[in-house]
């Protein structure tokens, strides 16, 4: 064979037939969905199904049990898919924080030295990863709907808390008085604490630390703002005031942080294991703790492990959240299933969670993208 | 360049060049326009069915589904394909149901659905209501509450996928009730929320409701059945839009048992009424021909629904009237002679 040009303009041979395979390949690739599309939109019209997005105006009319941000039913339908997002977003967070604050536990729990806390460990980690999250889930569920009492025999564990199988009811400090003049005298207080932690010392840092936190006071009590407990109590068959956790929401949010904290767990235990022996004898060497020498040796390193499996562990977390509609708990898909019988526009619905869940997916894998760089870069 | 080498190359340019020509437009197809046809060519009618809803469809211990909108649906079967078991059920939930029918996986759709104008204009057709329902509420007897007032901030199980979310929101709101929703996407989950006592009351079709308490309570007279507000639902069998002469033919197949009641035509004493000399009745069972002809079936096609099926009141009593395990009231659907909303029409 004669050698291959390198570089300059080669017209000739492989570098054509690969440009011409390629180009096929695009337009092989394109026309399918085309075709795709194009059947989609004649048997639409075919059928008689109205479609774009013009419902999304119209008042949604249907009930949302509980959400983080403010709905009525006659809000419209775009709206609801907005407070659906909110829900879906706040069990994300959820079970992503806790599931990695658990998962870090439970991977430094295996590797304990002592058998019976890592036994247990390993027995929780091989029965959760073995099941069905679905199936756990509807455990969770059950057991708060069916192990614990009916209102009218609500356990007490703690004064103003109440638990029973309509959820739990907690006390809660509210803040009295104009949210927006509160937002101030906060502002005003943190500047102050934050003058007071700068390292330079001097007289007029700690007076302007000092005005600062007079005039937050000052604020708020002209303000008349000030703090107040909200504790739950039973009227009929409801509970007012204070913080309810529904069963809904405990079982979507206990179901999968305990199922994803296993897997980040793993993770988490993988990366550290793969940090060489010699690295934690070389701690010990220089006299630190155990403690010591996991959290400034061995973890920087296992964390360029642990990162990138973490990105798509994160990924699935937010895509199990649209089983919470099998435990009855308001999410996205909900609201989508919910929209598409109300309204008959099932392309549209499915392509607004589609498009909702590639972009929420793709955030939360860019963000971890900047992270795994910030660590990569201390590589040697 | 090596042989192999080349032939691989052709072979995949080959293949590219052959996805792209499949993806040339293709000619209208026209499914689901001739509905009738396809049904005759197969042999049998698919009808959308409920996932167990005892009284409306659901398959008995052996298997066989029974139930009005199974009978309904079995009513076309025997009026196309002369034989009532010629009739194939797809269980659909409350979100798949208008899916189907509208892409073509059922060709008719009775399963307890609330005629509604989105609905409506959306791809479907309605037929005739073959039952008028209302949306009832379940509490346990020990609450206290006989009507919807009594249910100030009560917790309510409720299914979506159903409208009784919107007449839920309507009764909530104009009684000043703050009722809270929990809303399920089974029947199965909605049910079990409710008799844990995760809520207070569960909220559907009083039909569904009379279902729920005959099969799932311990004891039924623990229970209170009472309407959420005075508004009634017709529950009405659909077809895909597109196709007249089939959405004539499932009209015309139901409404042959409501005509045969007011008529006096019974599964039992069809073979004699032919005999009659009641220029009405002679017509409807294709004694005198004309009927048949109009549909596109034979003349027979009524005489064989009423043979295998019976009239609507026997259909009623059979599967949630007095000889059934849920004794509903026949109430709105009596005949409308008899103070109901069931209209017979004339069969000329």
């Amino acid at each position: 064979m004669p050698p291959r040009r390198i570089k300059g303009r080669d017209w000739s041979g492989a570098r054509l037939r690969g440009l011409a395979l390629q180009g096929l390949a695009l337009a092989a690739a394109l026309g399918g969905v085309g075709w795709l599309a194009q059947n989609a939109a004649f048997n639409l019209a075919d059928r008689g199904i109205a479609g774009g997005f013009g419902f999304l105006g119209r008042a949604a009319s249907f009930p949302i049990s509980e959400s983080l941000l403010r709905y009525r039913p006659s809000d419209s339908f775009g709206w609801a898919f907005v407070v659906g997002l909110g829900n879906t977003l706040l069990i994300s967070v959820v079970a992503g924080v806790g599931a990695t604050v658990l998962g870090f536990g439970l991977a430094l729990i295996r590797r304990s030295a002592n058998p019976i806390a890592a036994g247990f460990a390993t027995v929780v980690v091989d029965s959760l990863r073995n099941t069905p999250v679905v199936v756990q889930l509807l455990f969770w569920y059950s057991l708060f709907t069916l192990a614990l009492p009916g209102l009218e025999a609500a356990l007490h564990p703690a004064p103003g808390v109440l638990l029973s199988n309509r959820g739990a009811f907690l006390p809660v400090v509210h803040l009295r008085g104009s949210g927006l003049l509160g937002l101030v005298a906060l502002t005003l207080a943190a500047g102050g604490l934050g003058v007071l932690r700068l390292t330079r010392r001097g007289w007029y840092r700690a007076l302007a630390a000092v005005a600062l936190l007079l005039a937050a006071a000052g604020v708020a009590f002209a303000g008349g703002l000030g703090l107040q407990i909200s504790s739950p109590h039973r009227v009929g068959s409801d509970v007012v005031g204070g913080l309810h956790i529904s069963p809904e929401f405990a079982a979507i949010s206990v179901g999968l942080v305990l199922y994803s904290a296993v897997y980040v767990g793993e993770i988490v235990r993988g990366g550290i294991d793969a940090v060489p022996k010699g690295q934690w004898e070389a701690g010990r060497s220089l006299g630190l703790s155990e403690g010591q020498t996991l959290r400034l040796i061995i973890l920087p390193q296992a964390l360029r492990i642990i990162i990138p499996p973490m990105t798509s562990q994160y990924i699935n977390i937010i895509k199990n959240t649209t089983l919470a509609l099998v435990v009855g708990y308001p999410d996205i898909s909900l609201v989508a299933a919910t929209t598409i019988n109300q309204t008959g526009q099932a392309v549209e619905g499915v392509a607004i969670l589609m498009f909702v869940f590639l972009s929420i997916s793709l955030a939360a894998s860019v963000l971890m993208n900047l992270l795994n760089r910030r660590f990569a870069l201390v590589q040697r | 360049m090596p042989r192999a080498r080349l032939l691989r190359t052709a072979a995949v340019a080959a293949g590219l060049l052959a996805i792209l020509a499949g993806c040339a437009p293709q000619a209208s197809r026209n499914r689901g326009h001739n509905t009738l046809a396809a049904v005759r060519q197969h042999g049998y009618v698919v009808c959308g069915a409920s996932q167990g809803t005892v009284g409306f469809g659901a398959p008995d211990k052996a298997g066989y589904w029974r139930g009005l909108d199974v009978d309904t649906c079995r009513a076309v079967a025997a009026a196309v394909l002369g034989d009532k078991d010629k009739a194939r059920f797809v269980p659909l939930s409350g979100q798949q149901r208008l899916v189907a029918l509208q892409t073509g996986q059922v060709d008719v759709l009775p399963r307890t659905t609330t005629w509604t104008l989105s609905r409506d204009a959306n791809g479907v057709n309605f037929t005739i209501p073959n039952y008028y329902d209302f949306v009832g509420v379940l509490v346990p007897r020990k609450l206290g509450a006989s009507a919807i007032a009594g249910l100030k901030g009560a917790s309510v199980c409720l299914q979506t996928g159903s409208t009784t979310e919107v007449t839920f929101q309507r009764v909530s709101e104009r009684n000043h009730l703050g009722l809270k929703a929990i809303v399920f996407d089974s029947p199965q989950a909605t049910r079990a929320a409710f008799f844990s006592g995760r809520c207070d009351a569960l909220i559907t079709d009083a039909s569904a409701l009379a279902s729920v308490r005959s099969t799932l309570a311990k004891n039924p007279d623990d229970y209170v059945i009472f309407p959420a507000d005075d508004e009634i639902e017709a529950l009405t069998p659909a077809v895909r839009q597109g196709d007249d002469r089939w959405f004539d033919i499932v009209k015309w197949s139901f409404e042959a048992m409501v005509t045969a009641e007011s008529l006096g035509i019974t599964q039992a004493n069809v073979d004699m009424m032919r005999d009659s000399p009641d220029p009405r009745i002679r017509r409807f069972l294709g004694v005198e021909p004309g009927n048949g002809k109009a549909l596109g079936l034979d003349e027979a096609w009524a005489y064989r629904v009423i043979k295998q099926l019976g009239n609507y009141g026997e259909v009623f009593d059979r599967n949630v009237g007095k000889d059934s395990s849920l004794k509903i009231e026949r109430g709105l659907n009596r005949l409308q002679r008899d103070g109901g909303l069931m209209v017979p029409l004339p069969f000329d």
